[in-house]
């Protein structure tokens, strides 16, 4: 294996010129609004949301459609090993969180799963109850206090922010699956992971269509989809982070910015009131 | 308790004094309001779960939604909320015919994902008081999804324990609702009678 210190030193030099560039762009435009949120690029992000719907009816759907007719085992076969190659990845986020326990788990689960699971076909962990704790380096961000920044929609891949648009790319880049394995088998772990990302989209087509082709303004639906819900799961994670990660003094709460963050909404802030 | 059951004025009044002063003891109070707002949720859990075993055609199950909607949750409330600022400026007449064409559209959007239900179940976990309303969590298994989570915020502000609004894994559905009746309201040049109109048919 190439783990030598050039190569990690090169690693950490990458890492650290990434952090400088998602706190750049994250702190390069504009707060979130009474709703908290933050998307000076609408005009731009509305027209990739275009695109990216015109790309799910004519590609997506239809393929989603196609691959839903394969039968379920083997989806779910296909579905778990492309999580289980996800895990490592999800190990090095954990410790570059701190987050020594989820590190623990997601090790455990990634050995179970390769053994008891027949390498990775059968998600055996989740029947244990032990479920996953995935991760990625947007969230290894946010721990280190890199604020979300504005949102963006990215052509193919989605919704995102800022900070999550620098941790996919870092995911990308430096997932240890990929690094490790030769190219072929690389390449075929990302098409394992097209096939598991076809398979999503088919079994929930119900929650994916009414978004995208029945809302009255599906950009505006997704985008606040995306940011509540990444906001929940990153709050999630602070909750549960252990003693030794709390010492971080350039931890962000999320919930801590914006007042609607807690979930809260007032119905009765005016109506009773007259 | 006194065995005298006439009740004198003074003794009422100082019952209502004792009792004034009890409200300000928030525990015991909440320790209650929260029991109450946890069985509000477990028995509208219950019924959405006998619903869909029903047996009965897509049809009438929504009409039973709509039932299930206007018992336990504060549809005028949560109508108004999900207007927005439209709502200050709409007539009574208005707003109680956009109300009324509100609940069959929120029962009908969300009842008709009821399938996604089936073989799943709501385990309630937990209730307590934050801020002016109460909280009750929830975890849904549904058949080969992880589990997720479900909080439903509960207020007694209209006289009876309703629940309104629910947060499914932080989406919060008053801002999503919220989000899609300003677009709907935009898209109909903020006619509030057209959108009332059209709600029925959505």
């Amino acid at each position: 294996m190439g783990l030598n210190i050039s190569f990690i030193s090169g690693l950490f030099r990458r890492i650290c010129a990434l952090v400088m560039l998602s706190a750049l762009l994250s702190a390069c435009a504009g707060t979130p609004d009474s709703n908290g949120i933050n998307d000076p690029f609408e005009p731009t992000n509305r027209k990739i949301h275009a695109f990216n719907k015109g790309v799910d009816r004519a590609l997506v759907g239809p393929a989603s459609k196609g691959y839903g007719v394969v039968p379920e085992p083997l989806k779910r076969a296909v579905g778990n090993v492309a999580d289980t190659l996800d895990i490592p990845g999800d190990i090095a986020n954990n410790l570059l969180q701190f987050r020594l326990v989820a590190a623990a788990e997601n090790t455990l689960r990634l050995g179970v799963n390769l053994t008891f699971g027949l390498a990775g076909t059968i998600d055996v962990s989740s029947e244990l109850g032990l479920q996953g704790k995935p991760t990625d380096f947007g969230e290894t961000l946010h721990v280190w206090g890199v604020g979300e920044g504005p949102y963006v929609e990215l052509p193919l891949a989605g919704p995102s922010t800022a900070r999550d648009t620098v941790g996919m790319l870092a995911d990308l880049a430096l997932n240890p699956v990929r690094l490790a394995l030769p190219t072929k088998e690389a390449n075929a772990a990302t098409i394992l992971k097209l096939f598991s990302r076809l398979g999503d989209r088919d079994r929930f087509s119900d929650t994916v269509d009414s978004l995208l082709y029945e809302s009255a303004d599906s950009y505006a639906q997704a985008r606040l989809l995306y940011l509540q819900n990444r906001r929940f799961q990153l709050g999630k994670g602070t909750g549960t982070a252990p003693a030794d990660g709390s010492g971080d003094d350039g931890f962000i709460d999320p919930y801590a910015d914006a007042p609607s963050d807690d979930g809260f909404i007032d119905p009765y802030e005016d109506p009773y009131a007259q | 308790m006194p065995s005298d059951l006439t009740l004198s004025r003074r003794r009422f009044a100082a019952g209502l004094a004792t009792a004034a002063a009890l409200a300000t003891l928030p525990l015991p109070a909440l320790a209650l309001t929260a029991d109450a707002a946890k069985s509000l949720v477990d028995k509208t859990v219950a019924d959405i779960n006998s619903i869909i075993n029903s047996g009965k055609s897509e049809g009438a199950m929504l009409k039973d939604f709509e039932k299930l909607f206007t018992r336990y949750a504060d549809v005028p409330a949560i109508a108004r909320s999900v207007l927005g600022t439209a709502a200050r400026s709409a007539s009574k007449a208005q707003l109680s015919a956009y109300t009324k064409a509100f609940q069959g559209y929120i029962s009908r959007k969300y009842g008709r994902r009821f399938r996604e239900f089936i073989g799943g179940r709501i385990d309630v976990a937990e209730a307590k008081a934050v801020k002016s309303y109460f909280e009750v969590i929830s975890t849904a298994r549904l058949q080969g999804e992880t589990p997720f989570e479900v909080r439903w915020h509960v207020s007694d502000k209209s006289g009876k324990s309703l629940f309104f609004n629910i947060i499914i894994e932080g989406v919060n559905m008053l801002a999503s609702e919220r989000t899609e009746m300003g677009a709907l309201l935009d898209q109909r040049g903020g006619d509030l009678d057209r959108l009332i109109a059209d709600l029925k048919s959505i």
